[in-house]
């Protein structure tokens, strides 16, 4: 193979793997993935992104699309946009981090359109960017990583971290599975730009969202925040994938009888679905939508329609059985804890991005969904890319560094029994998809599974190493088990109702919790409270 | 979840092999073969791709259906997606006719 200059090095390629030596290697090639990608190049690194799936149409963006925190920067609609919704996100938010990434989302946004985006316009001509197509934005982003020199492998997702003797990341390990064999990527750092973990709900797109950049990370030391801040559910029709939420606006919610179902609503009254569906089956009509909205819709999300044109419902004038699918992280704002404003982690070497890493800065503890994750994603995705690329360009030469596997879960043989991935999975999925466990808490419940969730740990430590074909899915596996003990321990240590978080023992917000919850930890999961930045500056001031 | 390849339109491409995100099809030495349909995650985006409009994906997530070709066919469902969003040379005006800005804020 004959390298362009600047493009990271195949090193070699005996029997069952590739190995390759570059600046920056970026894991997940969504929205984060991307743009740390091409960042990381143009500030001069040689880059490897490596995609679980296909980069271009993997991830919660490709399929679903995102509308964008996009906000022109007059004073006045800059401050509206940061204070709506502060109360929302129970006053966590950071205003420094909306801000700048107010203003990044400004540049990256108006960026895509000089690559020729096809944003829309208004009647009068001005362009309106504050929504993008998920295949369309994502096509694009493919097209620019490769023109700016990356080398993309699709299907071959990380399954572990590189670590050098001073616990410096040194790149990465994984899979080549559509080729049957392993990669290595040997990186003076590394970006996770993974995506959250949706927990295999079939919320749209999100099924290569398993938490994995979580715990590969975790693996190496890297710590959480929010991690509270991940019982996510989105509306959708009963039987089908697709969880696009803004129409649902225009909807009235009725029980098997027809009723009209008191404050039940998609915005505002979300629990008051997921309470009815306790019950018994909900439906929706979108009743309220004029013959204008209806046109408008139909051309901004046709995937909205795929569920029904295809099943010969008419959403307008037709009720059709509703369900809510857990998002967990993707919606939700918890990941790993960034600590400076390249979006380094914890670990030395390691940067995360997108829904990987906390969105707790712009979004408090309400979703992200909407507007901000997306905007989180072309900003972070940005910073990080640039915070790895600088962290290589110091770190110099690596020749001769050693890098150890810090992979555990389903990685190291023992006399146990193989890892069974599928079963984990159901067995995680029984623990996080309950309405009654994860919508409404409760310490008991918490308490309950917290033991189930443990003792399914402590087993699939002593496993063995799966067959090659089921390592992936026993990974996956291991990292959603990860993620939920992260999530419940954070969610019991929160003894109030705050953002999206809701317990049914406390159910007021308190402000002796006006903090936020570090957590972290594979074998020991433990919990920390950390003050708001707000309050270490008012501290330092007085 | 993914449903079908149909036989007459697939010119065994491989196209859908690769952007398939849940891996859910097989190379083989003709047509692809869905060969994973337990992991379809129901995303559409095969359909996107397809050059052919040789694919069908029933909105049914989480069971598959018997699906009708011919009927499918008739209704012009095949290729369905790609007309909506605009990636086909007839309705190339739709990638940029999005409406969101008149939705939020609702
Ligand atoms: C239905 C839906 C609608 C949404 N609507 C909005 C909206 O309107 N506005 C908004 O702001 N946000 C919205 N969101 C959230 C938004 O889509 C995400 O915040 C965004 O996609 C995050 O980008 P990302 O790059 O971090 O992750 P993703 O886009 O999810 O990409 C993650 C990538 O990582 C890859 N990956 C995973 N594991 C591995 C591994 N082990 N190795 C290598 N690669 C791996 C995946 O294959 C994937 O390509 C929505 C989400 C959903 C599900
Ligand atoms: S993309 Fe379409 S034409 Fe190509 S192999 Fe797949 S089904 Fe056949
Ligand atoms: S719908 Fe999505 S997951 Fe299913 S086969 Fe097509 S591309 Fe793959």
């Amino acid at each position: 193979m004959t390298n362009l200059p600047g493009r990271a090095e195949k090193l070699s390629s005996s029997a069952g793997s590739v190995v390759f030596d570059a600046d920056v290697l970026v894991l997940g090639g969504g929205p984060a993935g991307t743009w740390a990608a091409i960042s990381a190049a143009e500030h001069g690194a040689r880059v490897v992104l490596a995609d679980k799936g296909f980069c271009g149409t993997s991830g919660a963006t490709a399929a679903a699309g995102t509308g964008v925190w996009y906000v022109d920067p007059a004073p006045e609609r800059r401050e509206a946009a940061m204070a709506s919704r502060e109360k929302l996100g129970g006053h966590l938010q950071d205003r420094r981090w909306m801000a700048r990434v107010l203003d990044r989302t400004y540049a990256q946004s108006n960026q895509l359109a000089d690559w020729g985006y096809p944003y829309p316009a208004d009647d009068d001509g001005r362009p309106q960017r504050n929504s993008l197509q998920g295949p369309e934005y994502m096509r694009l982003m493919r097209k620019r990583t490769k023109q700016a020199g990356v080398t993309i492998l699709d299907h071959s997702p990380a399954l572990e971290l590189l670590v050098d003797g001073n616990g410096v990341v040194a790149g990465a390990a994984g899979l080549r599975r559509q080729k049957g064999d392993r990669w290595a990527v040997n990186a003076k750092a590394v970006v996770i730009a993974t995506g959250g973990c949706a927990f295999l709900s079939k919320t749209l797109g999100s099924n290569v969202l398993t938490g994995d950049g979580y715990l590969l990370a975790a693996e190496a030391g890297a710590e959480f925040t929010s991690m509270e801040f991940s019982n996510a559910y989105a509306i959708s029709p009963a039987f089908g994938s697709v969880t696009k939420t803004l129409f649902y606006s225009w909807a009235s919610f009725t029980d098997e009888q027809g009723s009209v179902i008191p404050g039940a609503s998609s915005k505002g009254g979300r629990s008051v679905i997921a309470r009815a569906l306790g019950k018994g089956p909900v439906y929706a009509q979108l009743d309220q939508a004029d013959a204008e909205t209806q046109r408008h819709m139909r051309v901004s999300q046709p995937n909205f329609f795929l569920p029904f044109d295809r099943t010969g419902i008419d959403p307008f004038t037709q009720r059709f059985p509703v369900t809510l699918r857990l998002e967990g992280t993707v919606r939700g704002t918890g990941g790993l804890r960034i600590i400076d404003d390249s979006c380094a982690t914890t670990v030395p070497g390691l940067y995360a991005a997108g829904d990987a890493a906390t969105r707790e800065l712009i979004c408090g503890g309400f979703t992200g969904g909407g507007s901000h994750n997306a905007a989180w994603a072309m900003s972070s995705g940005y910073w990080a890319g640039h915070g790895a690329a600088e962290f290589a360009r110091q770190l110099g030469t690596t020749v001769g560094r050693e890098a150890f596997r810090r992979g555990t879960v389903g990685l190291r043989s023992s006399n146990g029994r193989a890892l069974q991935g599928g079963a984990l999975v159901r067995s995680v999925q029984d623990e996080v998809f309950p309405y009654e466990l994860n919508y409404f808490r409760e310490a008991g419940r918490l308490g309950g599974s917290l033991g189930r969730l443990d003792a399914l740990w402590t087993d699939a430590s002593n496993a063995d190493v799966p067959d090659e074909q089921e390592l992936l899915r026993g990974r996956e596996a291991a990292a959603m088990l990860a993620t939920a003990r992260w999530m419940y321990r954070s969610a019991l240590a929160r003894q109030e109702s705050r953002g999206m978080h809701r317990r049914d023992d406390y159910p007021e917000q308190d402000d002796r919790h006006l903090h936020l919850v570090t957590s972290g930890g594979l074998d020991d999961v433990w919990t920390s409270a950390r003050p708001l930045a707000s309050a270490q500056y008012s501290e330092a001031a007085e | 979840m993914i449903e079908v390849i149909d036989a007459e339109r697939c010119t065994a491409c491989d196209i859908c092999v690769s952007v398939c995100p849940t891996n859910v099809f097989d190379k083989t030495d003709g047509i692809p073969i869905i060969a994973r349909q337990g992991d379809c995650q129901t995303c559409f985006l095969c359909e996107l791709y397809c050059p052919e409009d040789a694919l069908f994906v029933s909105p049914f997530a989480d069971a598959p259906q018997a699906v009708d070709v011919a009927a499918l066919k008739e209704a012009t469902l095949l290729g369905s997606y790609r007309r909506a969003v605009g990636w086909v040379e007839e309705s190339r005006h739709l990638r940029a006719a999005d409406r969101s800005y008149r939705l939020f804020g609702h």
